[in-house]
């Protein structure tokens, strides 16, 4: 490689992509070994990695003659000694097209919420699946959660293939079953790829594989590095959450906020909230000087035309596309903690950079994971997933989940132990707490008619329109 | 327009979304500054966070009293330049004492003069947060751990009992004496911290740069001979060497690595087909079995 070639190579690896990706599979599935495998063919290990994880494998592997990709996972002490994966651990690798994080997550059910915790940003998830044990409980309560957390983009990853002879009818009847139960569960991956291989032997993890030649697909890696994922994020809602106010001094006040969807310009008109106050984008300021326009997930300054009243916690949109504003929510929630949910409690609410308190009013229904299905819940305990209604101390700027991750996500903090003790994707307003908190009065039964009343009507709507303060009129 | 970010930029709006949250939710954040590349690029990141503004919280490095001279000069010079509010600290007690490397042996010397002195200087000022510059693809330990990473009154990392962290939503509430490590670089590579040098023109310490330097071959390490506390009998044995550091720490526990990398090019060059990964040069990594996640239990970035 000369000057030249290496400056092309810059060139061209500053271009790069980042896809992020999530592996979900039960500890004999090869999961590990399958990260390792990709590790090891792009090149990603030094010697003294592949010395180190040579002489473990000898020591302590578990993968007979095999060097045993899985001990490169395997960082922490404790989990060296159980021969177990106990968190979520981040690999790193890149081949000539993209850069790729693998977010590297338990099967065992007791460890849900890394799986969840790995997950929440992904672009892509591989389900592993033993060829020889076909379909089981965990891949479904895997793939349960992947369609949770929104993650567009699915590979079920048939492995194992060496030890059915790289039979395809295995292979073929895995796939049906799968796509039967997604089908009675209604759960629709937008983007879905099935692949036989073996992490072990290499096939069709880098390299096509001549044992299987009837698979006409795509490799692993392949499909990895193809996967068309520029629309995983919200282009067309605006949402920027204040995140710093800037002002290094008095003729200069700058929002910073990481764009959170959507694309904005120099000049567009912009409406605050809470406060429904209406500007103009002055200009889109960073380090490097202005911008004429700004997407996300860039982080930005922007400043307006008039002087506002906007800080942290308050969000920034166009006119013609507003998120829901309210305090009354219903959402699916990931209990993440030790400690069981206390319905009493009224916890710290995190919504994009808004702090607020909420408390959980209602438990609808938790979702047995293992079938996908809805029973009965009284209280929620670590892993559990429900459905439930929240209540919030101040109103929330929010979007589905499902349209926005950005602004359909919360975690919930408990206020004693400040642990991150939930997590929750928005659904939609929970119009009956809204329906059943909202007051109402009379004018007919104040005494006022007429003329008065139409007096009156044009202040509410003034007060909904300049203030989002929802004031429902009825005759 | 395509409206796509390319992975330096999306890691670039992370790390910025990560440096700005610390700024608006703690008390009295702080950003370690090592003086290394990734220092450099974490705070490049912090000046990007808040311009036109400046940045909002100081700089502080530890000083080890065994950093190598051309570390100290850079760091003077460029903190002076770039207007910086930098404190240095380092734990007078231990250095009264005498404690250094050759004397005490690599695991003494970083308790006292890393670990404690980072302790101290925490506990002195009541800073609540302190950013470090740590990536996960550095070493197994650093893999599993959390941006925004807990520390207990005592300033321990319970590997077991970390907070779940989603999307880009941190938990930044804390209790009295409690902190939080801040790790804005943790999904970067070597590779992509070198790239960001590249491309946004970032000065680095010119240790890393191949030249010329005096040479000690001390158990298998390539040590330059920096001052003259180290050993007569070891500075006897020195010669020129072509060499460069791939990482910078205390000058008798950092390796250097025969190289003619004397660009930016050649250093990614080579670090591309190297075979070596850049923790092999840290003298305490090896010190006992699966030592960094136990410095890191203890309090050590």
């Amino acid at each position: 490689m000369d000057i030249t070639t290496i400056d092309e190579f810059l060139a061209q690896d500053e271009r790069k992509e980042l896809l992020r990706l999530l592996t979900a599979g039960s500890v004999d599935d090869g999961k590990s070994t399958l990260i390792g495998r990709l590790l090891y063919d792009s090149k990603r290990l030094y010697d003294d990695q592949l010395q180190a994880l040579e002489r473990d494998s000898r020591r302590m592997g578990n993968a007979g003659e095999h060097i045993d990709y899985a001990l490169l996972c395997d960082g922490l002490r404790a989990e060296r000694e159980q021969g177990i994966t106990i968190d979520v651990a981040y690999r790193y690798f890149a081949t000539s097209r993209r850069k790729f994080i693998i977010a590297d997550t338990p099967g065992h059910e007791q460890y849900t919420r890394n799986m969840i915790t790995g997950g929440s940003t992904a672009n892509l998830a591989i389900i592993l699946v033993d060829v020889r044990h076909g379909i089981v409980q965990q891949t479904l309560r895997h793939s349960y959660l992947v369609s949770l957390l929104g993650i567009h983009h699915v590979v079920l990853a048939i492995n194992k293939m060496d030890l059915v002879g790289y039979d395809r009818k295995p292979f073929d009847d895995i796939v049906a079953t799968y796509h039967q139960w997604l089908a009675t569960q209604n759960i629709v991956f937008a983007d879905l790829c099935c692949i036989p291989l073996s992490a072990l032997e290499g096939d069709n993890v880098v390299e096509r594989s001549a044992n299987m030649a009837w698979y006409e697909g795509a490799s692993l890696l392949e499909h990895l590095e193809s996967v068309p994922i520029n629309r995983d994020i919200n282009l067309s809602s605006f949402r920027l959450p204040v995140q710093y106010v800037l002002r290094p001094d008095q003729s200069f006040r700058g929002f910073a906020a990481k764009v959170a969807s959507g694309i904005v310009r120099r000049g567009d008109e912009v409406v605050a909230l809470p406060s429904m106050r209406r500007s103009h984008i002055k200009d889109i300021v960073t380090y490097e000087g202005s911008l004429e326009e700004a997407f996300a997930p860039q982080s930005v300054v922007v400043t307006l035309e008039d002087e506002i009243d906007l800080s942290r916690g308050e969000m920034l949109i166009r006119p013609e596309d507003r998120p829901s504003i309210g305090h009354n929510l219903r959402a699916m929630l990931v209990w993440m903690d030790e400690q069981p949910m206390d319905m009493a409690k009224l916890f710290y609410l995190k919504h994009t950079t808004r702090l607020t308190r909420g408390r959980v009013t209602t438990l609808h229904y938790r979702v047995d994971t293992n079938r996908a299905t809805k029973v009965d819940v009284s209280r929620l305990q670590l892993n559990d997933i429900a459905e439930v209604s929240l209540t919030t101390s101040s109103p929330l700027f929010y979007d589905a989940y499902v349209t926005n991750r950005a602004t359909g996500a919360f975690i919930l903090i408990d206020p004693v132990s400040n642990f991150t003790s939930a997590v929750g994707m928005i659904i939609c307003e929970d119009r009956e707490s809204a329906e059943a908190n909202r007051g109402y009065v009379s004018l007919a039964e104040m005494g006022f008619a007429g003329e008065e009343q139409r007096v009156i009507e044009r202040f509410c709507v003034a007060l909904r329109e300049r203030h989002g303060i929802d004031i429902d009129l009825r005759s | 327009m395509s409206y796509s970010l390319s992975h330096l930029r999306t890691l670039e709006a992370e790390s910025i979304h990560i440096i700005r949250e610390v700024a608006a939710e703690f008390r009295n954040p702080v950003m370690l500054y090592s003086i290394g590349k990734d220092s450099s690029v974490m705070v490049r990141l912090a000046e990007k966070a808040f311009a036109p503004g400046r940045v909002p919280f100081p700089l502080l490095h530890i000083d080890s009293k065994w950093k190598f001279r051309e570390m100290i000069e850079f760091r003077d010079r460029y903190a002076r330049e770039q207007g910086w509010q930098l404190i240095v600290e380092y734990n007078r007690r231990a250095y009264e004492e005498g404690v250094g490397p050759f004397t005490h042996g690599s695991r003494v010397h970083t308790d006292l003069m890393k670990t404690q002195a980072l302790l101290q200087a925490l506990k002195r000022y009541g800073f609540d947060a302190a950013f470090g510059g740590a990536r996960r693809d550095e070493e197994r330990s650093r893999a599993k751990e959390r941006i925004f990473s807990f520390r207990n009154a005592f300033q321990q990392w319970e590997p077991k009992n970390q907070r779940p962290e989603l999307w880009d939503i941190y938990n930044t509430r804390i209790a009295e004496g409690e902190s939080i490590r801040v790790f804005p670089l943790s999904n970067w590579t070597e590779l992509d911290v070198w790239q960001y040098i590249r491309m946004e023109r970032i000065p680095i310490v010119p240790l890393y740069y191949a030249k010329r330097r005096p040479i000690v071959e001390h158990n298998g390490n390539l040590i330059l001979v920096d001052d003259e506390r180290m050993p007569r009998e070891l500075r006897r044995r020195a010669e020129w060497r072509m060499v460069r550091f791939r990482t910078l720490g205390c000058y008798p526990l950092t390796g250097a690595v025969e190289s003619s990398a004397d660009t930016l090019e050649k250093i990614i060059e080579e670090m591309m087909t190297t075979t070596k990964s850049e923790r092999t040069t840290r003298v305490i990594d090896f010190d006992q079995e699966g030592s960094m996640e136990q410095k890191k239990r203890e309090g050590y970035f």
